[in-house]
């Protein structure tokens, strides 16, 4: 068999960002409000720096706070929220040498949910004390299960699988008994629990970004040492690369991804298990473009959900984690129908 | 002397594996080390190759201690071919091969033209240039090691280290893998220690013989020298005739019988 994939990188990464752009507009001009796509254009490009726009015609005000304080802060956060945990599921599986781990598998992201379930417990629920709980639980549940998972000859994938379901259910044992004993909170936790995104803003956005943006690009410059680890983690220290080093990168920035979407959107499942998969069967298993067009088949995903989950109930409001889980699962069975050799 | 190693002592926590190792094989040279399992072979390819720190002594590397080297140093003079060589995720070949320039690239830099050439340089060397497009995964296990063998030359190494290259796999591809590992060893003036099982095959390649016996050297020499019926029934426990001549300047072994199925016959 050959290979049968886009050799064009950057074709391929100029053509998914076009993707996503249509995406995001095309969230931003959907909503029960009617607002014409000229008054939106307008609107964002009058708020855009540099951009002469004619200040007579301004648009209706309801509008503009409309797609400035809602659409556009939603759309982007789902984006930035798809890509954090496409990318972080990208780096977890090269981790484990295996294309069926994921930030929830691995329990990260029950880690994050503790973390985050906490915060709100104790009445931190605040911007910057959420996502640093949430990361520390991350954090915690990642080496804990790597550490249960590893052994003198590496990572073995059914100890890793094992060991991850049971510290996500050691963790969720414990956000379950917070629950039970939240009183008034309780409400708060479980419809973040639940997943969405219908809290997003840009003050969270101004957190996420910069996470984002550091992890990613700490990852992408390890983009090649991380080729090699697929190779297993003694051919790439044969081929010159601190192992170690690498690992706790990985295992950082993959807490900092996951860890940070838990905070401000809940537990969104799937999409850091089925997206680095797609990503791979279209571009190759090479991270240098691997984790670009990851991160924006993410976010492209993860709005397009969004849109779905405001859509298909509309005036009401599916949490977008069902949608990720109703068309992840299914995706999930194929993946362990088809993989059961690589197991 | 690219590869050395001086009275050489490898513990795994408590129990010791090897004692008292010290070599020195010559450039343009194969080193043969056979031993029965759990003799310490492939304990010894991963202290020279600096992934088990010995309790004590020192493996030189270009003459000087391998611990004064960092991993990336290493890897530029000094290539592995692992026992198990499974890649899970899909590089076609040429990526694969290209992967050996690892060491070379700067962490800011792309793989330059020179690159591309010394990885195709590598597979031309091994016969799998009709493989290039293939996926590593689709690949037989004759094919999938030669180009494992193709990778670890594109890191140019002047010491090559492997570890049962012939494993599992059928007579053709043994001896076209045999052959293309001396050609490279001869051409680029790699110094090269190999583990490995089969006696008559190791008999036939290499320059130089290492029998292990419980971590320690038995016996160290040309293949003629190591490969005696004593030293066979010493440290397999095994009686052999030793047929001289049938290839050239080889020996040729036959297993005739263990020691515990002789004191049945006897007892």
């Amino acid at each position: 068999m050959h290979s049968h994939r886009l050799n064009n990188w950057r074709l391929t990464i100029a053509l998914l960002s076009l993707i996503l752009l249509v995406v995001l507009l095309l969230s931003v001009s959907i909503g029960p409000a009617k607002i014409e796509v000229q008054t939106i254009f307008r609107i964002i490009l009058s708020r855009l720096p540099l951009v002469p726009v004619s200040q007579g015609q301004g648009a209706p005000v309801s509008a503009e706070v409309i797609i400035l304080l809602l659409r556009l802060p939603r759309a982007i956060q789902a984006a930035l929220i798809g890509a954090s945990l496409a990318v972080s599921g990208v780096v977890i599986q090269s981790l484990f040498k295996n294309p069926m781990a994921d930030p929830y598998v691995v329990g990260i992201s029950s880690g994050a949910a503790l973390g985050a379930s906490t915060a709100i417990l104790l009445g931190l629920g605040g911007l910057l004390s959420l996502p640093v709980l949430a990361f520390t639980g991350a954090t915690a549940a990642a080496f804990i299960v790597y550490n249960i998972a590893k052994t003198e000859t590496g990572v073995v994938v059914e100890t890793l699988l094992l060991s991850g379901i049971a510290v996500a259910y050691f963790f969720s044992a414990i956000t379950s008994f917070l629950l039970y004993t939240a009183g008034e909170a309780l409400h708060q936790i479980i419809f973040w629990l639940m997943g969405g995104l219908w809290a997003s803003s840009w003050p969270k956005i101004a957190i996420i970004t910069p996470v984002f943006i550091l992890s990613f690009a700490v990852l992408q410059l390890f983009a090649r040492d991380l080729n090699a680890l697929l190779l297993g983690e003694e051919p790439a220290q044969h081929l010159g690369i601190d192992v170690t080093v690498l690992k706790k990168i990985i295992l950082v920035s993959a807490s900092l991804l996951a860890g940070v979407s838990v905070a401000f959107a809940g537990t969104i499942g799937f999409v850091g298990l089925i997206i680095p998969h797609v990503t791979r069967l279209l571009v190759g298993p090479d991270h240098r473009v691997l984790l670009p067009a990851s991160a924006l088949i993410g976010a492209i995903f993860l709005l397009s959900s969004d849109i779905l989950a405001r859509t298909i109930l509309a005036p009401a409001e599916i949490p977008v984690g069902v949608i990720t889980a109703f068309f992840g699962a299914p995706f999930f069975i194929y993946l362990l129908r088809t993989r059961r050799r690589s197991l | 002397m690219k590869i050395a190693a001086k009275d050489l002592e490898v513990c795994y926590g408590e129990m010791r594996i090897l004692k008292g190792i010290s070599l020195a094989p010559g450039e343009a040279s194969l080193l043969g080390v056979i031993g029965p399992n759990g003799s310490g072979k492939t304990t010894l390819l991963k202290t020279l190759s600096n992934i088990l720190k010995p309790r004590s002594g020192v493996v030189y590397l270009n003459g000087s201690d391998i611990g004064s080297f960092t991993s990336r140093e290493i890897a530029r003079n000094l290539a592995v071919v692992p026992q198990d060589t499974g890649v899970g995720f899909d590089f076609t070949a040429y990526e694969f091969v290209l992967m050996g320039r690892t060491p070379h690239i700067g962490r800011f830099e792309k793989e330059s033209r020179a690159d591309r050439t010394i990885a195709a340089d590598a597979m031309r060397l091994t016969h799998t240039e009709d493989l290039k497009d293939r996926l590593v995964t689709t690949l037989s296990g004759g094919e999938r090691q030669k180009v494992v063998i193709a990778k670890a030359l594109a890191q140019e190494p002047n010491v090559l280290l492997l570890d049962e290259p012939t494993a599992n796999l059928d007579i053709k591809n043994q001896l076209e893998v045999m052959a293309l590992i001396k050609n490279a060893v001869l051409h680029r003036g790699i110094t090269a220690v190999m583990a490995i099982h089969d006696i008559n095959l190791a008999a036939r390649y290499c320059d130089e013989m290492m029998l292990l016996h419980r971590g320690e050297i038995y016996a160290l020499g040309a293949p003629k020298s190591v490969l005696t019926a004593e030293n066979i029934m010493a440290v397999f426990g095994v009686e052999s005739l030793v047929m001289d001549g049938l290839a050239e300047g080889s020996v040729y072994i036959i297993p005739l019988s263990t020691l515990g199925e002789e004191e049945q016959q006897t007892g």
